[in-house]
């Protein structure tokens, strides 16, 4: 199995998100992560999604999406040329001993503090899956109490951009 | 955006413009139920099959004076689905359907999935409760955007009575562009009793539906190239060519090459079985020579066709020595199944067009190449050339022809039964059937000859389809005469249907093939569960009748008894001796419904058979009968 990450421009429809993770779950496609919001279009919302798929299945995941009249482009991210990040918020248990401690964790992770109390601090961080995955290894031997990540999401490099021509179609229609 | 001022856009269904051909719409004030049939008017529909309820009640009363659209009254929402597929399937146009919220929803989900597992181009305008009301629970309330999601091309939830006329000429554009399909318009009932600006033409706002219809001229130049080069190709040929109307340019393919041609059930009538190049039916109960053609084959040009597990049987076994031309107008079917070496993405009918043009220049070129280089023999390319594959295609189809033995015991035999209603019914008679065995032996000893003329549902594979698709192709092609075959399971589904057709006049002719059982299941009961019968047995008698017992058919209910009490003439045929004059009987009576019922024998089997799961190389010509395909050239 392999993780491929796609962007997905949609119509910001009601059930839009219904339709594509419905579809997912019928045709037995594997979300790692998904993650939802607008763009600089009002009208037009991203999905990322990470799928869990071999080549030939990541073929029909991308065909089987195209084919839903909300979707208006599906691209997919190569990591080597995109930026990807997720959040993380974490509290983690924390005494007058290791509070130093673990402060320093954060900052060797240009992590952010920003909740203490006198049993926890709720550190955010961001990064790349395998940065954040970093991260709370270490935060573990401290007892972390609560945990919220959202899902991956991805931009290309460069002076590109993917949704020019989808919004071209959408002036047009409109 | 709804303007004031639409202009022109090319509607689905370009009918007579209503006021007098003007360009521009003037704007008019109405409820949105009159909105909703004036858009019905606009778009072309001619009919309506459907039931009233609390929540489309606003729609029925503008539809009551609408001259243009007639609603057929039905009796179950399910038999207004699957009339609205029959309508479409003979027709080529879109079928409509209508029900309210709730119950009545929810008894269309069976056709509506029907119509997507076919592609059929189906419009379902459904009431929902008003807005405000959606999600508390609301009495004969149900979500049938999300319960209807995996089961339609697209769906739509209205809740402004502005939104109705955009919203149905997007779905009539959506239902039969590209790979048709069943479109389902919600509508709460506040929008249809809401006042609305009504305009038209309305200009669909779909900016990420855009179905590409044209074929890629390298791909066209790279299947050209294959044909050129093979020695044993077949035609796969599926429902994708009937939905095109490329039956024409596909004759000219076939004739061009020479290929064999086999039609999908879903394909019958895409290329005339008549044709000396057809090879008859693939899959499951395909023919020997069609299955082994598709088996041995090095080349398959697949035409509108999805490698449906029914055709391909264990699909890591079948055709393993070809090269695969797939040609879809939905990208998403090729390489689903079966990976394409030259994928081709387009409306059928073009891309048969363009192989032609192709095909042409490949050979034309192949024997330039051939009469310089003068090598012997096999120079000749195109109409013709493939003789040693037509040799062993031709002993295939002399060794195991379609076939049936008649029944010892002097009663009916169901294959029979069918072959001479196809014999004596007039010419142009569209067929519609259940399914079961009565649909394999229909697919098989019918000759069809033109496209629309063979109703059925293949992909969900629904019992109770025949007799309100019959009704919906009825209503669609009253000139023509239609024979629903049907059996005795599947019509105790959906046969309050003909009410429907006896009160609107309109005289479907149904045949049950009546054997007391269900009789496929049955069929696979004797083949792999020990001939263990259980809950298969229709008929009142006997589970398992000892001896040569004469058939006794299902007789609780009796459907002669049955067809009088629905106000259409009812007939038994039990004897093989008057089985000529029954049918000549129900062919001549065209003012009312004829119902026959024919009491045939329960044993008998559809042959050929490949086992589900198992390789088509296992095809078994009759019970034991495995052909001998001599050497294989491979």
């Amino acid at each position: 199995m392999s993780k491929h990450t796609l962007s997905v421009l949609v119509e910001n429809t009601p059930g839009i998100l219904a339709r594509i993770a419905s579809l997912f779950s019928r045709r037995g496609f594997n979300i790692d992560s998904l993650a939802v919001g607008v763009t600089e279009h009002p009208d037009i919302s991203r999905i990322t999604i990470v799928v869990n798929v071999e080549d030939l299945p990541l073929e029909q995941v991308t065909k089987q999406l195209n084919k839903l009249v909300n979707v208006l482009k599906i691209v997919e991210l190569d990591p080597a040329s995109a930026v990807q990040r997720e959040l993380v918020l974490v509290k983690v248990r924390s005494d007058n001993g290791t509070r130093s401690q673990i402060v320093e964790i954060v900052q060797l992770f240009r992590a952010k503090t920003v909740d203490v109390s006198p049993e926890a601090v709720t550190i955010e961080a961001t990064g790349s899956s395998d940065k954040l995955e970093a991260l709370l290894r270490m935060l573990e031997p401290y007892g972390i109490k609560e945990l919220v990540q959202s899902g991956t999401i991805a931009i290309g490099r460069g002076a590109r951009s993917i949704t020019d021509r989808s919004l071209r179609a959408l002036e047009r229609s409109a | 955006m709804m303007t004031d001022q639409a202009t022109g856009v090319p509607k689905p269904q370009p009918r007579p413009p209503r006021h007098g051909g003007q360009q521009t719409a003037t704007v008019e004030h109405m409820t949105g139920a009159q909105s909703l049939i004036r858009s019905l008017e606009e778009v072309g529909a001619d009919t309506v099959f459907g039931i009233p309820g609390g929540s489309i009640l606003p729609a029925y009363d503008p539809m009551m004076d609408s001259s243009a659209v007639r609603h057929v009254l039905v009796r179950h929402e399910q038999g207004a689905g699957h009339a609205a597929t029959g309508y479409a399937q003979a027709t080529g146009r879109v079928g409509v359907c209508m029900a309210t919220s709730g119950p009545g929803a929810t008894n269309l989900v069976t056709p509506l999935a029907d119509a997507h597992m076919d592609s059929v181009p189906l419009v379902a305008i459904t009431g929902q409760v008003a807005a405000h009301a959606i999600g508390t629970d609301a009495f004969q309330e149900a979500d049938i955007c999300g319960i209807s999601m995996p089961i339609t091309k697209h769906n739509f939830l209205v809740t402004e009575a502005d939104e109705i006329p955009r919203t149905i000429a997007e779905a009539f554009h959506i239902a039969s562009t590209g790979r048709p399909g069943p479109v389902v318009v919600d509508i709460a009932k506040d929008a249809l009793q809401g006042s609305a600006a009504f305009s038209w033409p309305q200009q669909p706002e779909l900016p990420g539906y855009r179905p590409v219809t044209k074929p890629h001229a390298k791909q066209i130049r790279e299947a050209a190239k294959l044909f050129g080069a093979a020695r044993r190709p077949v035609l796969y040929v599926g429902g994708g060519v009937l939905k095109a109307g490329a039956t024409a340019e596909l004759k000219v393919l076939a004739e061009l090459t020479g290929a064999p041609v086999t039609t999908t059930l879903m394909g019958i009538g895409a290329f005339p079985d008549s044709h000396p190049q057809h090879l008859g039916m693939p899959g499951m109960h395909g023919t020997v020579a069609a299955v082994t053609a598709l088996q041995k084959a090095d080349l398959i040009v697949a035409l509108g066709a999805r490698f449906d597990d029914r055709v391909t049987g264990k699909l890591d076994s079948f055709a393993p020595y070809a090269k695969v031309v797939h040609a879809d107008v939905d990208p998403a079917e090729i390489g689903k199944n079966r990976v394409a070496d030259v994928p081709i993405v387009g409306d059928a009918r073009e891309v048969i067009a363009d192989l032609v043009v192709g095909v042409q220049a490949e050979f034309e070129s192949l024997r330039e190449d051939g009469s310089r280089e003068a090598s012997a023999g096999d120079s000749d390319f195109g109409a013709g050339s493939y003789q040693d594959w037509w040799t062993q295609l031709n002993r295939w189809r002399e060794a195991y022809p379609l076939g049936y033995d008649l029944p010892e015991d002097g009663s009916l035999s169901p294959q029979q039964v069918i072959e001479r209603i196809g014999q004596l019914a007039p010419e142009g008679t569209l067929y519609a059937a259940g399914v079961g065995q009565h649909q394999m032996w229909a697919a098989h000893f019918i000759g069809y000859e033109e496209p629309g003329s063979w109703l059925n549902s293949g992909g969900l594979g629904t019992m109770g389809y025949a007799v309100p698709a019959a009704l919906g192709a009825q209503v669609g092609r009253p000139d023509r005469t239609v024979w629903a075959i049907d059996g005795d399971g599947c019509f105790q589904m959906t046969n309050q249907e003909l009410v429907t057709a006896a009160l609107n006049n309109v005289p479907i002719k149904v045949g049950i093939i009546n054997n007391g059982a269900l009789g496929m299941v049955r069929q696979w009961q004797t083949l792999f569960y020990n001939q263990r019968y259980s809950n298969t047995v229709l008929h009142g008698g006997d589970a398992e009748p000892h001896g040569s017992s004469r058939p006794q058919g299902t007789r609780v209910p009796d459907f002669v008894k049955l067809a009088e009490a629905m106000g259409c003439v009812g007939i038994r045929c039990t004897d093989p001796e008057e089985l000529d004059a029954v049918i000549e009987k129900a062919n001549s009576i065209n003012d009312r419904p004829v119902i026959v019922d024919f009491i045939v024998h329960q044993d008998a089997m559809v042959w050929p058979m490949v086992a589900a799961g198992t390789s088509n190389d296992e095809v078994m010509a009759a019970r034991g009968v495995r052909p001998d395909f001599g050497d294989s050239d491979d």
